[in-house]
């Protein structure tokens, strides 16, 4: 079945699979993960360079330029402030103007603080940025954020890392019934059905990293994902039937022997 | 002069550029973002860029990140 490519702000992407980079054990294993997956977007973070072991390889060494697009995240903020300044240090040193803004409210439970994303959001869309927001699963910042200009809609399915899949199915159809721009879960997924199930309900794409990263296999787990983004896709476009509380025949109900 | 990289104190030599100093640490001027004072030093003014006594620099990367990483 024919599909059309995932638009984001005003590039194009083949792979409905954005992976991240964190978490991984072995760095070779991750390069491999990465192919395995199909991704052609990977997210990275901002950090200070480590001025004392200079030693250890960049992670960019693992991460071929020409193969994937790099999209900046500004995870470890929690202002607004702190999100922009990030955000403004990863476009001089990415030279993409392409951000995953993520501004936490909570350490628990790692949930974005809403007042806060709304803020930096306004500044950096001011500013030129495309930027793609990790929100909550709630369809009123999904709306808000797009009014003002974001490239997509990150809503969490669980909270990171917890590997729950998707808790709130029927806010993330709101989401996607109300979306005009890309909606993109970011977050919680712990398996390929998960992935499925997102894809299934008309998201336009997953960001996975731990369920990738920390599986016993990575690489395998990578394979599983990307199968499951295309199976869910693929569902998602052929029009499942509806749910009945009763039973409907698939074999004829006429010419019954003994009738 | 007395500056102040990545929240570590250091003693560099008057008169030094922000190129000086990355060559001087050692840094590729790839994948990386300086920040003299809270404003971002556009690659292309790096060699152009005075430090004064008293600066504080951020010198950032990409590393290993998904969410909240």
């Amino acid at each position: 079945m024919p599909d059309t490519k995932l638009k984001i702000g005003d590039r194009e992407f083949d792979s409905r699979m954005i992976v991240g980079t964190g978490k991984y054990a072995d760095l070779h294993v991750m390069a491999r993960a990465l192919e395995a997956s199909g991704t052609q977007i990977v997210t990275v973070a901002v950090r200070r360079i480590d001025l004392s072991d200079k030693s250890s390889k960049s992670i960019l060494h693992y991460i071929d330029p020409d193969r994937y697009m790099l999209l900046p995240n500004t995870a470890g903020c929690y202002t607004a402030d702190d999100a922009v300044r990030t955000a403004r240090l990863a476009r001089e040193a990415g030279m993409s103007d392409m951000i995953k803004l993520e501004v936490i409210g909570d350490d628990l439970t790692l949930m974005p603080d809403p007042v806060e994303t709304v803020k930096a959001a306004e500044q950096l869309i001011k500013e030129g940025f495309t930027v793609l927001p990790y929100i909550s699963d709630d369809p009123v910042m999904a709306l808000k954020l797009q009014d003002l200009g974001a490239a997509t809609i990150m809503p969490i399915g669980a909270p990171i890392g917890s590997g729950q899949g998707i808790q709130n199915l029927s806010n993330i159809r709101i989401i996607i019934e109300r979306a005009k721009v890309p909606v993109i879960v970011d977050a919680g997924v712990g398996t390929a059905s998960d992935v499925a199930v997102a894809m299934e309900l008309g998201c336009d794409g997953v960001l996975i990293n731990t369920g990738i990263a920390q599986a016993k296999d990575p690489v395998g787990m990578a394979t599983a994902m990307r199968l499951a983004v295309d199976a869910g896709r693929l569902a998602f476009l052929s029009g499942r039937i509806p749910k009945r509380l009763y039973a409907k025949a698939s074999s004829p109900t006429e010419g019954l022997i003994g009738k | 002069m007395r500056i102040t990289v990545n929240g570590e104190p250091r003693q560099v030599a008057d008169d030094l550029t922000l190129m000086q100093l990355l060559q001087k640490l050692d840094l590729v001027v790839e994948r990386i973002a300086v920040e003299q004072n809270r404003q971002i030093v556009p690659r292309s003014q790096l060699a152009a860029q005075k430090l004064s006594d008293g600066d504080v620099l951020e010198i950032v990367t990409f590393v290993g990140g998904g969410s909240h990483a």
